[in-house]
């Protein structure tokens, strides 16, 4: 069990911001990715995520392993605390939505609407989904934000337990989440050099 | 040599640099000479009179409303399966040429039925098709217009083409059944291509060649135009990044 | 795939979800047609099978944009597209959902606004038939537009430009299956059509709407 990442390109709007990104995470360890605005770690992490095809290099991890938390939370306003969870719960076929609740502190917001929570309380219940996804590898796009210090505590402990049980983490963050053995990687050495168009004939450089 | 490496877009400029002039001035000769064969060189129909010379424009418009689509779905499938850029842009380029011509098919459609079925427009299944395959052209350009990027753009309008092109042909049996279902056949028989005599059918031939030659040069002009444009988009992207 | 369907069920159900709405616009165009054309039966019963298919239809244009559009936005759809359900399965649900909520209670309502119309005896039977063998195809045609759409800001009315035409052989052998039916006539052919059509479009558009999303999301 383990996510290998060589030599990775990847593009946004049809540049090319990242490549030769390599690196190799093992079961049971976190990766914190840093690096300026704009560098490309949400476009590197939706990559390895498959939400977009990469330029250049493989990312091979065993299949349906990785999930994904994004800016947005994927909530429904009208649905309650404890429906959200149970849906992500019941499309990835696994239960625990009432421990997920626990771990995150939700259960006294259990019936309460989405519509209804700050916006803290909010992203409390987009990272408990994924407790809920039964997935190894976590991709987290800025997990911390909006979160208060004592969440952000709260949440660095699961991914502590998460990783304890043979998970893993890559996290693109500023903030220290804690997470003190977790190995760092700078993007900044592997912005793209020559920014080339992601077709995949290379169309746009024949003129450029 | 390959049929391939036309798709690299500077082998296409260099091609089609030398090759627009030619298509081009042919497909000027073609189309005088034929229009003025067809209009001041054929008698009259004994019934439809002078009317029926808008033939030389009507029918070679309308095979080629239809011929751009089929030209648009082959490029558009050329693209999804081999992801060359220049037939993506040939696709995007042929779509308001075959809009045009789909609208020169219709007004001189009308214009040949008023005199003869004394309405400008009648639901004949005909028409009524064309009809449909303008909008269907309107709906493919809409979308490459509405996508900032253009590969997912490329993408989007291709797999429209294609979904497009199998609803676009059940229309057209659909409008079939549809009129036959509400009235007797048409009074006025369309398909013209039966009973036309050669004194008419030569001059339309080269009106035909003239239209295809024509469609070829508008296709390479504006393929042309839309490879410079893109062109230029990389290279403001890439001086924004410098 | 059972849990899509129900949480789409319940949000087009639950407060600001529009259920509902294109039933009230289906009505508003039984009301406001005979308004237009004048109280003549004869010309309403004429009219009717063919006015009762295009309300239908744009009752169910009302509500395509929001199929894939509102899970675009909150990001479930980039969810769904990593989770282990297919996005062909994705797209599939979510259309018959959005049938469960939109065609199946026009169809439902369908034979009370004939009355409006004057809709001759006969053909109440067929107006059933034609909407439950078509509405399938209109939601799945949509689904479509909606997926080639989704990441355009305001795409609503381009959704309308795309879907529209591709609506039309549904529209022609849907209303035709009503109007033989009001003169007791033979309707086997359209209606096979109709199913035909439906058929067809159930089982490959979701395919390529499903590739239109990979493209959207990319």
């Amino acid at each position: 069990m383990e996510l290998v990442v060589e030599n990775l390109a990847v593009a946004r709007g049809g540049l090319t911001v990242l490549e030769g990104v390599g690196f190799w995470l093992a079961a049971g360890r976190a990766l914190i990715l840093r690096g300026p605005n704009g560098i490309g770690k949400t476009t590197l992490l939706r990559t390895l995520a498959g939400l977009q095809p990469e330029v250049a290099g493989s990312v091979s991890a065993p299949p349906e392993s990785l999930t994904y938390a994004a800016h947005a939370d994927g909530l429904k306003a009208v649905l309650t605390v404890e429906e959200n969870l149970a849906f992500w719960a019941a499309i990835h076929g696994v239960g625990g939505v009432k421990d997920a609740m626990a771990q995150m502190n939700l259960t006294d917001l259990r019936a309460r609407r989405a519509a209804n929570l700050s916006a803290g309380q909010k992203r409390r219940l987009g990272l408990a989904r994924l407790l809920v996804t039964g997935r190894p590898v976590w991709l987290l796009d800025e997990p911390t934000v909006s979160l208060d210090v004592a969440s952000v505590a709260l949440f660095g402990a699961v991914v502590r337990a998460h990783l304890a049980g043979g998970g893993m983490a890559l996290i693109a963050t500023h903030i220290d989440m804690g997470l003190s053995e977790a190995a760092v990687l700078d993007l900044a050495p592997f912005k793209a050099k020559t920014p080339m168009s992601a077709g995949a004939s290379g169309f746009d450089e024949a003129f450029a | 040599m390959s049929f391939w490496e036309y798709a690299n877009p500077k082998k296409f400029m260099q091609t089609s640099s030398w090759a627009l002039p030619w298509v081009a001035g042919l497909s000027v000769l073609a189309l005088a000479g034929g229009l003025v064969w067809g209009f001041f060189f054929t008698p009259d129909d004994y019934k439809q009179g002078s009317t029926v010379k808008i033939i030389y424009l009507h029918v070679p418009s309308a095979m080629m409303a239809i011929n751009a689509w089929v030209m648009m779905l082959v490029a558009s499938l050329i693209w999804l399966v081999r992801r060359h850029h220049v037939s993506a842009l040939a696709a995007k380029a042929a779509a308001p040429i075959g809009l045009t011509f789909t609208a020169i098919a219709l007004v001189t459609g009308m214009m040949w039925g008023q005199p003869m079925w004394g309405t400008w427009w009648a639901w004949d299944p005909r028409l009524t098709s064309f009809l449909i395959l303008g909008l269907f052209y309107l709906g493919y350009m809409a979308l490459w217009q509405a996508v900032e990027d253009p590969d997912t753009a490329a993408d989007l309008t291709s797999v429209l083409c294609m979904v497009g092109s199998v609803f676009a042909l059940l229309s057209r049996y659909a409008v079939n059944f549809w009129n036959q279902g509400l009235h007797q056949g048409a009074s006025l028989s369309m398909d013209k291509e039966e009973n036309v005599s050669d004194v008419y059918w030569f001059p339309l031939l080269v009106c035909i060649s003239g239209f295809v030659l024509l469609f070829l040069a508008l296709v390479l002009m504006r393929t042309r135009t839309e490879i410079r444009a893109r062109r230029l988009q990389a290279l403001l992207a890439r001086e924004r990044l410098a | 795939m059972i849990a899509l369907l129900i949480r789409d069920l319940r949000l087009a159900i639950r407060a600001g979800g529009g259920f509902g709405l294109g039933l009230a616009f289906f009505l508003l165009v039984a009301v406001l047609v005979p308004l237009g054309v004048g109280p003549d039966s004869s010309v309403l019963a004429k009219i009717a099978p063919g006015i009762l298919w295009v309300g239908a239809l744009l009752s169910c244009l009302l509500s395509l944009d929001r199929i894939f559009a509102l899970d675009f936005e909150d990001g479930s759809l980039d969810l769904l597209a990593t989770s282990p359900i297919p996005l062909e399965g994705v797209v599939a649900i979510k259309a018959l959902a959005h049938w469960l909520v939109t065609g199946l209670p026009l169809t439902l309502a369908a034979p009370v606004l004939a009355v409006l119309l004057n809709l001759p005896t006969p053909g109440y039977v067929w107006l059933v038939a034609s909407l439950t063998a078509g509405t399938p195809a209109l939601s799945v045609i949509g689904a479509f537009g909606a997926a080639l759409t989704v990441g355009i800001k305001r795409g609503g009315l381009l959704l309308s430009l795309l879907v529209l035409p591709l609506y039309v052989p549904t529209l022609i052998f849907g209303a035709e299956v009503v109007k033989r039916g009001a003169l007791a006539m033979e309707v086997g052919v359209p209606l096979l059509l109709l199913s035909g059509i439906t058929a067809g479009a159930v089982a490959l558009l979701p395919f390529a709407a499903a590739a239109a999303i990979r493209v959207n999301l990319r």
